[in-house]
């Protein structure tokens, strides 16, 4: 007799495979009767059928500042998360939504300012973000859009309600683990996909490689893959998305710009390149344009770019919406621009730029999550629950130091799912971020990343601060 | 394709290829070892000269005892040129060019990688060198057949037949001088059971000794120092490699045989024509020593013109005569 299920316990928190301590959800149940029917010690044998898989395969991402070497073996847990075909038809709409607006938002903020002009948003709050980008005002990317390519992170919490936590419009990572992770699932559990019928994610590489042409008015236009190179924390993706799409995957060096026009070095002399996919951050990409030390970027690209002459993919400037003080304001942003109300609500957020928001964090910083407005990956994050004394004096005073920089929210009781420690399962909080594309249209791949903490009680689940990945199936 | 990826699979080939060859190094003097009379002393030193290594491996270890040479050649890491140091360069070759080459292909050198790695951190010994040394000649067959078969025979795969098949020119070349490095006893020795045992010895290492057998019957000095330089269907030999690799030249730059267009082309035909219209004497009349020595120079020539014509970093110029946009 393998793992017993009956014994499993939310322990209070909203489970995505369990409707209370030994009772699975509907749709969790034959995965979990699988499981159970598995003789002893075969779930471990699974998983580290898997860990020897990913091995092999080379996944790894980089992490920085680490003894190590720059490459860890990616962290992957086979109990997957299972998402309901009615949960995700409302996850999508809301993506969809939310994807159109902020577009809107990007365009208006580099043009006539409309939404600043009817007093919705502070101006301030634009002109004072590090993502807006001056020398981006009055630019036309095609069809005004600025964000081909969003990673949007939801959280499930007690309510049973999808949230969204941030949006990552610059360069969001992660789907290549995405696809990976369906692979190395259907070499160790294949029964599993017999059983269910889950939405394939193995068309995004098409979809995306369509929404990057689509940039273009050529009938063939030559499209590239940017990356800053083996070192980055996420070149594996970089090339496994070059790889897939079948396009070139170039770093700076190789691209050189003449006659206005982007060219790559060939061994039969220079190719023009119509469409960058750009894995390079906005002030790194041109030395010219934003920062003058970088050797990351391409002297002239923001010249040919605006001219028309190559397209970006995302377009720069779009930091702007990623900016966590101006995520409090999207659904005043989804309503302006759409007149709708936000099908995906956001999580509750205190803007320590403004006065009555930064004397209430202060006040309560024992209760709250305090982030910095632009970083990512989990740096520059405050836990007020866990953290010491000092930790939230520190706090405050960065806070008062530099109040535009940090925003809070209340702890959250993210979902959990259950999760293989040793031999048996225990719940451990996940989050989700899907992906939408935005080339002629809208697309949003069908699932995504399913972020997993895996240090007991632990909300971090940052792959570069000891988080996991699941496999996430959503259910036709 | 871009000069960068061009360069990295040509390396990437070239690190595998030696890789190969130095476990095959090994495994001649391993083979020797084993069949020589009792008495005799091994010889170690002859294979970290034939290396060209052997100032950094004097540095290092000084004596050349069989654990010395053989730690130096296969996992010592500060040897850049180590079947450990080998691999590792190679995939981080493959790792940078992961989207042109097929998955397969990838995982192939990820896996050699790691058998290669876990077999450094357990250590060599007497017990588990010829298995690692089997499976590191498997692991670049396995390589060579999934590249074959999986990778579209266009430029790329030019570029990375061009980079073995140079590598195992030099080492093959290099396979054959460990023999002369061996002390040969003294001439009245030359033609007896012990010498034969020898020729043998470095014919099996080559992968060789079947298809020696084949075309010569019994064994020689003259004719197996021919088969190895001057056959040109056996695949290790060094003339069949300077065939194939011409081939491929041409292919990547759509020339003509028989014309060049480019220095690589050039010095490349030459050398294969050497051998083309060469004959054993020409091989050993002025000392096969110098005449080996004088080939790796002239390949090294060969590899400095393939660098220069394809991968060194060229200006591009501006169409518009003298108005650069930027």
């Amino acid at each position: 007799m393998g793992i017993r299920f009956s014994h499993y316990d939310p322990e209070g928190f909203y489970d995505e495979l369990y409707e209370e301590k030994g009772q699975p959800r509907p749709g969790s149940t034959l995965l979990l009767r699988k499981f159970a029917s598995l003789p002893e010690g075969e779930l471990k044998k699974r998983q580290e059928a898997a860990e020897r898989v990913i091995l092999n395969m080379g996944m790894t991402f980089g992490v920085y500042g680490s003894d190590d070497g720059h490459e860890q073996i990616f962290p992957f847990d086979i109990v997957p998360r299972i998402v309901m075909a009615s949960d995700w038809e409302r996850i999508e709409s809301g993506l969809r939504q939310r994807m159109r607006a902020l577009n809107l938002f990007i365009d208006d903020v580099y043009h006539d300012q409309k939404i600043l002009k009817n007093g919705v948003i502070p101006s301030e709050l634009i002109y004072s973000s590090k993502g807006f980008l001056q020398p981006c005002m009055g630019l036309h990317p095609p069809r005004g859009i600025w964000c081909h390519i969003a990673g949007i992170d939801l959280v499930r919490i007690s309510d049973g309600r999808y949230y969204v936590l941030e949006d990552n419009t610059r360069c969001p990572s992660g789907v290549a683990y995405v696809l990976e992770a369906r692979q190395v699932m259907k070499r160790t559990f294949p029964e599993l996909f017999e059983a269910y019928r889950v939405r394939p994610v193995d068309g995004y590489p098409s979809q995306l490689l369509e929404t990057l042409r689509s940039l273009s008015d050529l009938p063939d236009p030559t499209v590239v893959i940017l990356t800053p190179g083996i070192f980055n924390s996420a070149y594996y993706e970089h090339s496994l998305l070059a790889q897939k799409m079948g396009v070139e995957l170039v770093e700076a060096n190789d691209l050189v710009v003449v006659d206005g026009s982007v060219h790559m070095r060939t061994t039969k002399g220079s190719q023009r390149v119509d469409v960058i996919y750009r894995r390079i951050n906005d002030d790194y990409l041109d030395p010219l344009a934003f920062r003058h030390d970088s050797v990351l970027g391409v002297p002239g690209l923001m010249e040919s770019y605006k001219r028309g002459r190559v397209a970006l993919a995302n377009a720069p400037g779009t930091g702007v919406s990623d900016d966590k003080a101006i995520y409090a304001y999207i659904p005043k942003i989804i309503n302006y621009y759409l007149a709708e109300e936000p099908i995906l609500p956001n999580v509750p957020t205190y803007v320590c730029s403004d006065r009555r928001d930064r004397t209430y964090v202060l006040e309560h910083l024992d209760q709250l999550v305090v982030k910095a407005t632009n970083e990512a990956g989990g740096y520059g994050i405050m836990i007020g629950p866990q953290a010491s004394k000092q930790e939230r004096e520190d706090c405050a005073r960065r806070i008062e130091a530099d109040p535009r920089n940090y925003i809070a929210q209340p702890t959250l009781a993210l979902s959990r799912v259950p999760t293989l420690v040793d031999d048996h399962l225990e719940g451990r909080h996940v989050d989700l971020r899907p992906y939408v594309l935005y080339g002629r249209d809208v697309y949003v791949l069908p699932g995504g990343m399913t972020r997993v903490a895996l240090r007991k009680g632990s909300l971090v689940v940052n792959s570069s601060q000891g988080g996991g990945n699941k496999d996430t199936w959503v259910l036709s | 394709m871009l000069s960068r990826v061009a360069s990295s699979i040509y390396w990437l080939n070239r690190y595998i290829e030696r890789a190969e060859n130095y476990a095959r190094f090994i495994e001649v003097n391993l083979n020797l070892t084993l069949d020589l009379p009792r008495g005799t002393t091994e010889q170690w030193q002859p294979l970290v000269a034939t290396t060209g290594d052997h100032e950094t491996f004097a540095d290092r270890y000084g004596k050349a005892t069989k654990e010395a040479v053989i730690q130096f050649l296969s996992v010592d890491a500060t040897n850049p040129n180590s079947i450990l140091s080998c691999l590792t360069a190679a995939r981080e070759n493959a790792r940078s060019v992961r989207e042109v080459i097929s998955t397969d292909m990838w995982e192939q050198v990820n896996r050699f990688y790691l058998m290669v790695r876990a077999a450094a951190s357990k250590g060599l010994s007497s017990h588990n060198l010829h298995t690692f040394l089997t499976d590191v000649k498997a692991n670049s067959h396995l390589f060579l057949g999934i590249t074959d078969a999986t990778m579209s025979h266009g430029e790329g795969w030019h570029f990375a037949r061009l980079g073995r098949l140079l590598e195992r020119a030099d080492k093959t070349s290099r396979i054959l001088d460990v023999k002369y490095f061996m002390l040969l006893p003294t001439v009245a020795e030359v033609g007896t059971p012990f010498d034969i045992i020898q020729w043998s010895a470095l014919l099996k290492s080559a992968s060789a000794l079947e298809m020696y057998y084949k075309r010569f019957g019994r064994i020689s000095p003259d004719d197996v120092t021919a088969f190895l330089i001057l056959d040109s269907t056996f695949p290790r030999a060094i003339r069949y490699c300077l065939i194939k690799s011409e081939n491929s030249l041409h292919a990547i730059s759509g020339s003509e045989h028989g014309s060049y267009q480019n220095q690589a082309e050039k010095r490349l035909g030459r050398l294969r024509a050497d051998l083309d219209f060469g004959d054993l004497e020409d091989c050993v009349a002025g000392g096969l020593h110098e005449f080996l020595d004088r080939f790796q120079a002239q390949l090294n020539r060969v590899g400095d013109a393939i660098f220069e014509t394809f991968f060194a970093p060229r200006p591009i110029h501006s169409t518009i005569a003298g108005a650069e946009a930027q």
